[in-house]
């Protein structure tokens, strides 16, 4: 079983394999014509203003902490997913339960304006 | 380990690889033509008969193109970042049975790139490493429009992440293996669809999402940030973004034709007669195509269809609709499987989905009469 992720490691060679061709290509045949404005950062043809990357609203960062709540219940699922036939009604119970805290904290947050883009 | 071995793994991981590029360069014709045909236009058709030589001077034309790199961009960041999303999408295709095992060259060779036990949570694994290179290119190219287009990407994706890794589990809790062929094998009577209606239903929106299509394209909004995380890429690095949402259309497509619609098996009809797998191993693949190409003719009917949903209701739509959704139709499957009764997972799933339509039109109705 082991050997196959061998196999998704020689996939993944083949593909950076062609991604580099690619890159390697487009600046092999691609023309050079440098020039001061083509250095400048696309802004709709305005002179750019200020730095490029800027404080960043903190409700990205929410998200992405809310994200990894979510999805470390997620994965606690697939293994009663695979094992909840044999656990039958005491695993669904097992897994109500565990669902009650994180299903509290999802409505406190919902509650709280944590899902909001205003 | 014999060098056959590796060997077999290169001629399946090429051939995988170059059916994805050869059907990324015909579903950009595809999406072009279809997209066409519903707007009453005619696309493209000049270059060889009906176009077919279009994405080759495409390809030629992006080749010749030249490439700019602005002087404000962290140059190492910037030149990796298409490369390491291209990579992700076509890895995820790794785990998806083409057909059942064949005998050759008197070995069985199984028609994927590798069998893994873990098949659905190797596709979520994957699909969310697919999110870094998004981040990179806008984070690397260090203007504002890439800057938040990269942001709205990350965001949105990982939102729609949850519940599409609640349809794995779905579909994990049903077939109850996590092995794709044996989700395949498991829909040989019934299709998942069937099954589990709204479960598929939201697989196909998340997936939309996932992969940033239409109406779901909030990273690549033209009106309010350019391109997205890809305003400041040109020539083959543009190519190369431009290719991995493609490739991943496919993946994914080919994900929810082997979760969902029965993958390489023959519809329940056919069960008995030639046109079943059984007989013919090699009609495996070429249901697999079908299918695919009808999922992705979906997608494009969807685009032409549907305007862009604004931000706001986008990410709210994610995170108060889909999830509690999703997670309701996990415990409503369990309940059905347990009871053993499979005629209640399909009704209290279509009960759960009228529930949600009808909490969202009030919400939204509530919102229209108070302004």
């Amino acid at each position: 079983m082991l050997l196959e992720y061998a196999a998704i490691a020689t996939m993944i060679l083949v593909t950076a394999l062609v991604a580099v061709i690619a890159v390697v290509l487009g600046s092999l045949f691609g023309p050079k014509r440098p020039h001061a404005r083509k250095l400048l950062p696309y802004e709709s043809g305005m002179t750019p203003i200020g730095p490029g990357t800027r404080r960043v609203p903190v409700r990205f960062y929410l998200i992405a902490v809310l994200f990894i709540l979510f999805d470390i219940e997620i994965i606690f699922f697939l293994p009663w997913a695979i094992a909840f036939r044999e656990l039958g009604w005491y695993g669904f119970w097992a897994m109500v339960v565990f669902n009650i805290p994180i299903l509290i904290g999802f409505i406190y947050e919902w509650k709280k304006g944590g899902l909001e883009w205003e | 380990m014999d060098w056959t071995l590796f060997l077999e793994w290169l001629i399946k991981s090429l051939i995988v690889v170059l059916m994805l590029l050869v059907g990324f360069a015909y579903l950009t014709l595809f999406e072009r033509r279809v997209l066409a045909f519903m707007q009453v236009r005619i696309g493209p058709n000049r270059a060889g008969w009906q176009g077919v030589l279009q994405p080759v001077a495409d390809a030629i034309k992006l080749i010749f193109k030249e490439e700019l790199t602005p002087g404000q961009v962290f140059q190492p960041l910037f030149t990796l970042a298409p490369i390491i999303t291209v990579i992700p999408a076509v890895v995820v295709a790794a785990v998806i049975p083409w057909g059942p095992d064949v005998e050759l060259f008197g070995r069985t060779i199984k028609l994927a790139v590798a069998d893994l036990n873990l098949g659905t949570l190797y596709v979520a694994a994957v699909a969310s490493i697919a999110v870094y290179g998004i981040v990179l290119a806008g984070w690397s190219s260090n203007n504002k429009y890439a800057m938040l287009g990269g942001l709205r990407s990350s965001a949105q994706v990982i939102s729609y992440e949850l519940s599409l890794a609640l349809c794995f589990v779905l579909v994990t809790l049903m077939a109850g293996s996590m092995h794709a062929g044996e989700i395949v094998e498991a829909q040989r009577g019934l299709w998942f669809i069937v099954l589990q209606p709204v479960g598929g239903i939201v697989f196909l929106i998340a997936t939309l999402a996932e992969v940033n299509r239409a109406p779901f394209d909030m990273p690549e909004a033209e009106q309010e940030l350019t391109a997205g995380y890809h305003s400041e890429y040109s020539g083959m690095k543009f190519a190369l973004f431009f290719m991995a949402e493609y490739i991943k259309m496919i993946a994914i497509s080919a994900i929810a034709a082997t979760f969902y619609f029965g993958g390489y098996r023959e519809p329940w009809f056919l069960a008995g007669t030639w046109l079943s797998v059984d007989v013919n191993w090699w009609l495996g693949p070429i249901y697999m195509l079908i299918k695919v190409t009808a999922l992705l003719f979906f997608m494009v009917w969807i685009r032409a269809t549907l305007p862009r949903m604004r931000y706001d209701r986008l990410m709210a739509f994610g995170w108060k609709v889909l999830l509690p959704l999703m997670l309701v139709l996990v415990f409503v499957t369990a309940v059905g499987i347990l009871a053993e009764a499979w005629w209640l997972i399909p009704v209290l799933s279509l009960a759960a989905g009228a529930v949600a339509v009808f909490l969202v039109n009030q919400a939204l109705t509530k919102k229209w009469q108070r302004r």
